[in-house]
């Protein structure tokens, strides 16, 4: 049975549909890519999982139970942590607390250990807002992981990054499932990581769902490669 | 070693400090000591209002309104019921903090800009509300203490004896104003220090992402006006005993005002700075007043005094302090 299930979402903007009947399925212990072009309604599928926004049709649930009626702050205590498209940290806050924070309502790993993991231990004591656009990502990385989530959303994880360190995130990801026992659901615009990274995709395209696979059989697809593969050249 | 100095340097502010709480009245006139213990007055409302707009971000321009609760409820208790005036500090904290919980309830709706506008709006309301119930409020006149339960008024003979120790009606209102500020200042330390103080910057800092980690939105912004709340209606407590009347215009919006005025001046955002807002907001009209008594003269060097102090410190006294302090504390705090 599939740890998240998103049956039949959707969730409209004013005239725009955001999301239309989406659905699709993440099982326990996968690495997941959701792909498509911008504006294709990734991040809107990471918010309505969140229960940030509300979706006007359509179900949830999460290890078998509905997500709909667990309030927005309930959700990381379900089990549920993410990371944000554009990087949102605590302004004031070093980035020890961050960690602190993560683990504010469900305690996942000591806070030292999870600093030494992605790398900011030597950091601990600074602003993560001082710290380099790469940093303030695996801040905000420590922090999802420290309130011990089942699933992991990260909404962009090699957004502003450097080839490099592009490079690496596609390891840290598949290290981070086995050391942390993790199910992850990433969005990605960067073709290569997901490719490497993932070992399902879903694709959206306008708001609806277009294909799922294996990275190479969603790579072949035609309806993938007319929407989104084609206009980027791949 | 840098540690044991660091702490070292630390205790030494504390008694620094509480040195100069003992024996600044005994600096000054009698009299004088008066116009301190209602500094004391204004700094613990800042205190409370720094917890709520510093810490979590919520603007609140009806802080005077929050003190009117509280001196209201003084007022009522030792007119009304005969209870000592001391002794009814806590429970006009309880009713300032239980209204400051409802005010926090259109503020999960509100923010910025439009949550101000609509304290403000309380605080423009409650004094015309203090009039109308005149039964409870004694109305326009408002209620005397000394005329209606002189009795219940400690030091009324202008003695107060404490364990023994005999001092002056005004040297007695000084040291429980500020002793009261000094307790509330030390919980305010430890709140903001704490895991709660934590939760409250996550608020003020990124509402979306303190929501994904777990924080409780509605629970923390009620919170933080209740306590914001409470500290406000101790001090309208305070300023009620200190008066022996309360009258609705004490509590025009202009104190709402005058509070925020002490809050920025004295750092949002940090707690150190507070003690030099609350002077700042207590002795500036008497030292404007003192430059010309004509009332236009008065309010211009009271209004340029404001707009010096914010251009020269846009962050307060606190973030002032802050910035001379930061040589000496990150000596103190780096590993060599």
């Amino acid at each position: 049975m599939a740890l998240l299930s998103v049956e039949g979402v959707t969730r409209r903007f004013g005239g725009i549909v955001a999301v239309d009947d989406v659905s699709l399925d993440v099982g326990e212990g996968e690495i997941v890519g959701l792909i498509g072009p911008n504006g294709a309604g990734k991040t809107t599928v990471f918010n309505l999982i969140t229960r940030l926004y509300r979706p006007e049709s359509g179900e949830i649930a999460f290890a078998g139970e509905s997500l709909l009626r667990t309030p927005p702050h309930g959700v990381v205590r379900r089990g549920i942590a993410r990371t944000f498209q554009n990087v949102e940290l605590f302004g004031s806050m070093t980035v020890l607390e961050h960690v602190l924070m993560g683990r504010h309502a469900r305690r996942g790993r000591r806070a030292r250990k999870i600093l030494g993991y992605v790398g900011v231990a030597a950091h601990a004591h600074r602003l993560a807002r001082e710290l380099p656009y790469g940093l303030q990502k695996r801040v905000e990385l420590a922090r999802a992981l420290a309130s011990g989530p089942r699933l992991l959303l990260l909404d962009e994880p090699a957004g502003g990054l450097n080839h490099e360190e592009v490079e690496e995130l596609g390891g840290l990801i598949r290290r981070l499932r086995d050391d942390f026992e993790l199910t992850v659901l990433l969005v990605e615009h960067h073709m290569g990581l997901v490719m490497g990274a993932a070992e399902r995709v879903h694709v959206l395209d306008f708001g609806r769902r277009i294909a799922s696979g294996t990275p190479a059989e969603v790579q072949n697809d035609p309806a993938v490669i007319e929407a989104y593969l084609g206009t980027t050249n791949g | 070693m840098r540690r044991a100095l660091g702490i070292g340097a630390w205790l030494l502010t504390v008694a620094a400090g509480l040195g100069v709480f003992l024996v600044l009245p005994h600096l000054v006139s009698d009299f004088h000591s008066r116009d301190l213990a209602r500094a004391g007055v204004f700094f613990i409302a800042i205190v409370g209002l720094n917890l709520l707009t510093g810490y979590t971000g919520q603007i609140s321009l009806g802080h005077g309104a929050l003190m009117a609760i509280g001196g209201y409820t003084t007022a009522a208790l030792v007119v009304h019921e005969h209870w000592r005036d001391v002794w009814t500090i806590p429970l006009a904290g309880i009713a300032a903090g239980i209204v400051g919980f409802i005010i926090g309830i259109p503020a999960l709706r509100l923010s910025g800009l439009y949550l101000a506008l609509a304290t403000f709006g309380f605080a423009v309301a409650i004094p015309s509300l203090l009039k109308k119930f005149s039964g409870l409020t004694g109305g326009t006149q408002g209620l005397r203490f000394l005329e209606s339960a002189p009795l219940q008024v400690t030091g009324l003979t202008g003695k107060v004896t404490i364990f023994g120790h005999t001092m002056t009606q005004n040297h007695f209102l000084y040291y429980l104003t500020w002793s009261i500020g000094i307790v509330g200042f030390a919980l305010a330390w430890l709140i903001v220090r704490g895991r709660l103080g934590r939760v409250f910057r996550s608020v003020r800092d990124s509402e979306i992402a303190a929501v994904s980690s777990g924080v409780n939105l509605a629970a923390t912004k009620t919170l933080a006006f209740a306590l914001s709340g409470v500290y406000a209606g101790v001090a309208g407590a305070l300023l009620a005993i200190q008066d022996e009347i309360v009258n609705p215009l004490t509590y025009t919006f202009l104190l709402s005002i005058l509070v925020l005025v002490g809050a920025v001046v004295g750092g949002l955002g940090s707690l150190p700075g507070l003690v030099l807002g609350a002077l700042f907001v207590q002795y500036l009209p008497k030292i404007s007043t003192h430059v010309s008594g004509r009332s236009g003269v008065r309010d211009f060097v009271y209004g340029a005094a404001i707009i010096v102090v914010m251009i020269l410190l846009p962050t307060g006294a606190g973030g002032f302090l802050r910035r001379v302090a930061r040589p000496l504390t990150t000596w103190l705090y780096t590993r060599p």
